[in-house]
């Protein structure tokens, strides 16, 4: 048998290659073939067992023949009392786990009756400004049982307190409060670009988060630390898996120079990933990602805790790949997509629906997207064998070869300070801006193709059905916070705020006197004018 | 005669934090040979038409992405109107329905872009329609 060197000199080569650019769709070239010379890894050190270190395989022994991944389909629009009608429509439907997205004036921490969320009130998710929200938003959804995941950063504070008060009110104590919220502001600066105040102090409120669920709702997951939007934002799969792992490691940096003890906090740390169309690309990506945490955190933390090692994660299918041109292409993308992330072993799933670059999704296209996901669990037999992509020479290259040019990036944000430092100078900003330079380029010259798009189109008018909101939603909604505003106990309100803002200026907790706040009525507004107040307003740089 | 080089503002109005396109808009542009100044991102109209007078553009590109377009390019036009610079060429880019495409032109909106339009469509698009104000 020749090598593999010979093998490519001298009877490859004979062949003659399609003229197209052999590269992955971050543009990382790939060989023609992979074979042992290419995979020297060591099996117990590199891969180990599903559930033993470094859990390349899988953070869990049966993977998914113990338990499939949770099917959690994000979902938000209009009043608190709408997405709670989609909320029990999914739950229904056979989901087993809540995902809530919030509109941008409560993402961006303004209340609904504020100047600068006019013509946006419940338009890209659920308006939440004060609890009343959130008890409309969880009526009659058992808050003990089903686990809810918050996507929300710099107000995370706010709406976290909210959720445990409403918990408390409702008979559930916080020990058995179980969920997550995105809580990922090294990320906002980077990528999904919604901040209050200045890097160190957003940092220092995430840490006060995690610090408090350590200790008061030990089953909350205080921080998904999260690639998705920063592969969105135009990033290579590299790029977000570097940037990713060097945002948690600067939240574990930061919690453990406090003096907490690593393994009271890292086993509720989690993930969310990306999962865009390169196949093979993507299933190294998780692979990679989880041997990296591992060893950083036993390496560089010294933690002892094995779930402190394990990088357990949701993943989502890249919105970003989505088209609007033949929109029904969209239902092949998602399958594939979330596919690779079922053989990557994800723990938590959102797929796609067709729609969505038009509007919010409706009911009928959230429905093909669950069944996607309950297709791949029940139809097609990969969830009988863990890992089944283990041991093919492609994708061990391949996930080592990302595990190593993330490593360099992640060198190179160390020698800067860390990912705090590297964000104040813009350093991620400017390096995923390029990448998405880079790929609009190769779209519009077509070394990438885009099915239906740069390749493949049709004239077409979009015959998609699409979800409208109700205009006259954010008028009820702006007098409902009006009137909740006059009606509350405003002394004790404001002496409730002024602890608050005491706690910003002392280094005290935040999340005691947040949660003592919105037992009077706080609007994520108020408290989000404290941080403004105090901290300072943060001013995007506008780097191009 | 040396033509005088466009002054283009890319603006990002709205409290969402979706600037790839934006980004890639702004850089395309000044590629393209025209002076470009970016705002970055949650710009209110005010500040738009504000930057725009202050850097005596010759038009504004607004990237919406967060459905909020219906209210943000008229009053964008509006404040520019009152601020003596109607003559300013707004145009844009995002996901808009083609019936709100229609009704934003019957209200001055020069051009939208929407997903798909490459980087080339909209600069050859700047050349051709953007005129130099006076």
């Amino acid at each position: 048998m020749s090598t593999k060197q010979e093998w490519l000199e001298k009877v490859y080569k004979r062949s003659d290659e399609r003229p197209v650019r052999f590269s992955t769709l971050s543009d990382m070239e790939v060989e023609p073939l992979y074979t042992p010379e290419d995979v020297k890894d060591d099996y117990n050190a590199s891969l180990g067992q599903p559930g033993e270190y470094p859990y390349t395989r899988g953070v869990y022994e049966s993977m998914y023949r113990g338990r499939l991944w949770t099917m959690r389909q994000f979902a938000g629009f209009g009043l608190a009392e709408d997405t709670n009608e989609r909320f029990r429509f999914l739950l229904a439907q056979g989901q087993d786990g809540l995902s809530t997205a919030f509109d941008m004036p409560t993402l961006m921490g303004y209340d609904a009756d504020h100047e600068r969320s006019m013509g946006e009130v419940g338009r890209e998710g659920v308006n939440v400004t004060s609890i009343h929200d959130v008890a409309r938003l969880f009526d009659q959804i058992p808050m003990g049982k089903v686990s809810t995941s918050m996507t929300v950063n710099c107000s995370a504070s706010a709406l976290l307190a909210m959720y445990l008060v409403q918990a408390e009110r409702t008979g559930v104590p916080w020990s058995q409060v179980s969920g997550t919220i995105q809580n990922d502001m090294l990320k906002e600066f980077t990528a999904q670009k919604e901040w209050i105040c200045p890097p160190a102090p957003s940092l220092r409120i995430v840490t006060d988060m995690v610090e408090f669920c350590a200790k008061k709702a030990p089953r909350f997951h205080p921080v998904s630390i999260s690639g998705y939007h920063i592969r969105e934002a135009g990033s290579t799969a590299v790029q977000e898996l570097a940037f990713t792992i060097a945002d948690g490691l600067c939240y574990v940096q930061d919690a453990v120079s406090r003096g907490i003890d690593v393994d009271d906090f890292a086993p509720r740390l989690s993930f969310f990933w990306d999962l865009h169309s390169d196949f093979l690309e993507e299933v190294a990506k998780l692979r990679a990602g989880r041997r990296m945490w591992a060893r950083f955190m036993k390496e560089r933390f010294g933690a002892k805790n094995p779930r402190s090692m394990m990088l357990r994660t949701h993943a989502q299918t890249a919105g970003v790949s989505l088209t609007a041109q033949q929109p029904m292409n969209n239902i092949v993308r998602v399958a594939i997509q979330a596919l690779a992330g079922v053989l990557g072993g994800v723990q938590s799933l959102h797929t796609n629906s067709m729609d969505e670059t038009l509007a919010l999704p409706t009911e009928q296209s959230v429905m093909v997207a669950l069944r996607t996901q309950q297709i791949i669990a029940e139809e097609t037999g990969v969830t009988n064998t863990i890992d089944p992509l283990g041991g093919s020479y492609a994708v061990e290259a391949l996930t080592d070869r990302m595990e190593r040019e993330a490593m360099d990036y992640i060198n190179k944000i160390d020698e800067m300070g860390g990912m705090l430092k590297a964000i104040e100078v813009g350093y991620p900003q400017r390096e995923i801006a390029e990448a998405a330079f880079l790929y609009q380029r190769q779209l519009e010259q077509g070394v990438k193709t885009v099915v239906g798009v740069n390749k493949y189109s049709i004239p077409e008018e979009i015959p998609i059905e699409v979800l409208k909101i109700d205009p006259l939603m954010e008028e009820r909604q702006i007098q409902r916070v009006r009137k909740m505003k006059r009606e509350r106990n405003s002394t004790a309100l404001k002496e409730a705020l002024k602890r608050v803002a005491e706690a910003c200026r002392s280094g005290e907790n935040l999340m005691g006197p947040i949660c003592d706040a919105v037992r009077q009525d706080a609007t994520v507004g108020e408290i989000s004018d404290i941080y403004r107040a105090e901290f300072g307003v943060y001013k995007d740089p506008g780097w191009i | 005669m040396a033509e005088k080089r466009l002054r283009i503002l890319v603006a990002k109005p709205g409290l969402d934090g979706h600037d790839r396109g934006a980004k890639i808009i702004a850089r395309a542009l000044r590629d393209g040979g025209f002076e470009v100044i970016y705002t970055g991102l949650h710009q209110t109209p005010e500040m738009i038409a504000e930057a725009a007078v202050q850097e005596d553009v010759d038009a504004v590109g607004l990237s919406i992405l967060s459905g909020a377009h219906m209210t943000l390019f008229p009053e964008v036009i509006r404040l520019l109107t009152e601020r003596g610079a109607g003559d300013v060429s707004v145009f844009g880019g995002g996901i808009i329905p083609d019936e709100d495409s229609n009704k934003l032109k019957t209200l001055g909106v020069k051009q939208v872009f929407t997903p798909g339009a490459s980087t080339e469509d909209i600069v050859k698009w700047v050349r051709e329609n953007v005129q130099p104000r006076d």
